[in-house]
């Protein structure tokens, strides 16, 4: 009951938080210089034509009904029309965004995962040769870009070793399991389409990998870190002195409380490594929704960008509730403070 | 080490003129019969496809990104240290609310991103970039502070200020103000990697500095197209970005322990 409540009241604050940047957005989309439907049609094309466009746009009303209109259709899931590709965008993001959450997925897996295990690794082995390796390693994950990774990864493995593909989802002969969620591995799964779930993780490894690296760096950081206080702390010394076996020490009561700041700050890593996409994707040709972001932004395809930021809003804002639930399963102040404040 | 490393890539930005052994490949220059060459001792970077010297360029290249990070940071901390200041100190009130759920709106999407869409509808030039990264970095500060000010409130200084009937001004910005100096310091020095990091982002897709200006992501972006035979034309652009950040990084860490500052 109370794990509702909470949920309901981030539910209405998300929602408060979308509304808020979908007005910011829309600034953003209106501060462009120009005509957009001129724009979209080119400077040949006849004034029919654009004010046709406009009225499409509602770029012929006062800005707050367009922004009406526009959140009215928005919340219709209509995202009007790409001005380049001339298709409807919300058919264009079903098309693109299951491949971009196929990828953060993998990616993110890699990063909660290996952050987490090489942290406590570190923790475990403080001060040895295995330490310092993991933590000057993960300085540098953390202070290199992803794209940077991403061209290394490729010039290394694609180029040079020729142990990975370079770019694209499926190798060419590979037949794409029939679309039911888009992904392609889950798809394979469901179709028994074995092959095409192998393929797609062999395409993964290097833009997941790129992608991971500098989450994955501060997870183990700060995985480490919070293992190595807890440790000091009198009630591991009092499980110890109880004669509770080390594994169970370690698992159950060092790993789960140093994991909260872990699980919060992976939210954030989350959403650099959604950001981070938008280039990866196009460095690797990743058919995903980034690239299509890019592509859209590089184009000047208004009703594409405004879409794309808002969908990565929502994916932004869907994470980090879970992170909140995660967080206050982990964390038995979290639910107390709160029935406490009640 | 920090230190050491943003003081050499401050000076060779600074003398790059004098530093570099090319000095004019850092703009439009063309030599097609030294193009493309690997490193050697003449050329230690190589040659990009125009004969450009990569070193030079890099050192030139340093210019921007220094100069993107501290005109960021002077257009954002003032603002949003003191809208932080103000929603802290009062906490509870509809100002602390107006503040703080605005903020909170500009931090619901990655500073990347948005800066990547502001970029895209204007001309994209360094300025632009400037402009559109600060746009978004400001609310990082004003969280931080709201933090710091909204406990410092409740102090005994600042409640002895106020008995003895000091403004509001005098409350915020010398009693409560000095207390947030050295996070905000130590959140300076680390944010001038990040910020180096997005500007040079952006210049990779082609949205902050342009050819033929030597931004650091444009040339990693100029050269991909030339990989694996061309390696050095990205590769060494590559490690200058991963070095200017690192520096700063460093530096950051440093100040925090310094300053024993435990969470920016």
């Amino acid at each position: 009951m109370r794990m509702g409540i909470f949920l309901l009241k981030r539910l209405g604050y998300s929602i408060f938080v979308l509304l808020g940047l979908s007005i910011l957005v829309f600034i953003i989309a209106r501060i462009m210089p120009g005509d957009p439907a001129r724009l979209a049609l080119g400077p040949r094309a006849p004034e029919w034509a654009v004010q046709r466009v406009r009225e499409s746009m509602y770029l012929d009303k006062p800005l707050y009904a367009q922004y009406v209109y526009w959140l009215r259709d928005f919340v219709r899931g209509d995202f009007g029309e790409s001005l380049f590709t001339r298709r409807d965008v919300a058919t264009d993001i079903k098309e693109f965004l299951p491949a971009t959450i196929e990828l953060a997925l993998f990616s993110g897996a890699i990063m909660a995962v290996f952050g987490i295990l090489l942290g406590s690794i570190s923790a475990r082995y403080s001060n040895t040769w295995v330490d310092n390796v993991v933590r000057v390693g993960s300085y540098v994950g953390v202070c290199t870009p992803s794209f940077i990774f991403a061209v290394f990864f490729l010039l290394a493995f694609g180029y040079v070793l020729h142990i990975l593909p370079s770019i694209g989802r499926l190798s060419a002969g590979v037949t794409k399991p029939p679309v039911i969620t888009g992904m392609i591995i889950f798809d394979g799964l469901i179709t028994g389409n074995f092959r095409a779930v192998g393929d797609t993780l062999w395409h993964l490894i290097m833009p997941g990998v790129a992608l991971a690296l500098g989450g994955m760096s501060q997870e183990a950081r700060i995985t480490r870190s919070a293992m190595s206080d807890n440790l000091k702390k009198d009630y591991i010394a009092a499980e110890r002195a109880q004669g509770i076996p080390e594994r169970v020490i370690n698992l159950r009561y060092l790993l789960k409380p140093s994991l909260i700041p872990t699980v919060s700050i992976l939210g954030l890593d989350f959403a650099a490594l959604l950001a981070n996409a938008f280039i990866v994707e196009l460095i690797f040709n990743w058919p995903g929704m980034s690239r299509y972001g890019i592509s859209a932004m590089l184009r000047k395809d208004l009703n594409a960008i405004i879409a794309v930021i808002m969908v990565m809003g929502v994916m932004f804002i869907v994470v980090n509730i879970i992170v909140d639930i995660v967080v206050s399963f982990l964390d038995p102040r979290i639910r107390l403070g709160a029935e406490r404040s009640k | 080490m920090g230190l050491s490393l943003i003081l050499l890539i401050a000076f060779l930005a600074a003398f790059a003129p004098f530093v570099t052994p090319y000095p004019k490949h850092a703009g439009v220059f063309v030599n097609f019969a030294e193009a493309s060459q690997p490193p050697s001792l003449r050329y230690l970077f190589g040659t990009d496809v125009f004969g450009r010297d990569i070193l030079s360029r890099i050192f030139f290249g340093f210019r921007f990104s220094l100069l993107m990070g501290v005109v960021v940071l002077v257009l954002v901390v003032p603002p949003g240290v003191i809208l932080g200041l103000v929603a802290g100190y009062f906490k509870g009130s509809w100002i602390d609310t107006a503040i703080m759920r605005i903020t909170d709106i500009f931090l619901a999407v990655p500073p990347l991103i948005l800066a990547l869409a502001i970029c895209s509808v204007l001309p994209p030039n360094i300025f632009n970039a400037m402009m559109a990264v600060s746009l978004m970095w400001w609310p990082w500060y004003t969280r931080l502070v709201y933090g710091l000010a909204s406990s410092l409130r409740n102090e005994f200084f600042v409640e002895a200020a106020e008995l003895t009937g000091a403004g509001r001004l005098h409350i915020l910005f010398k009693e409560i103000l000095p207390n947030c100096v050295s996070p905000i310091f130590t959140k300076m020095s680390l944010d001038m990697g990040w910020v180096i990091l997005i500007g040079a982002t952006l210049s990779f897709v082609g949205l902050g500095v342009q050819p033929p200006k030597p931004g650091l992501g444009t040339m990693v972006a100029d050269g991909r197209i030339y990989m694996p035979d061309q390696w050095w034309i990205t590769v060494f652009p590559a490690l200058a970005i991963m070095f200017v950040v690192l520096g700063f990084n460093l530096l950051g860490d440093g100040l925090r322990d310094l300053f024993a500052v435990e969470e920016v």
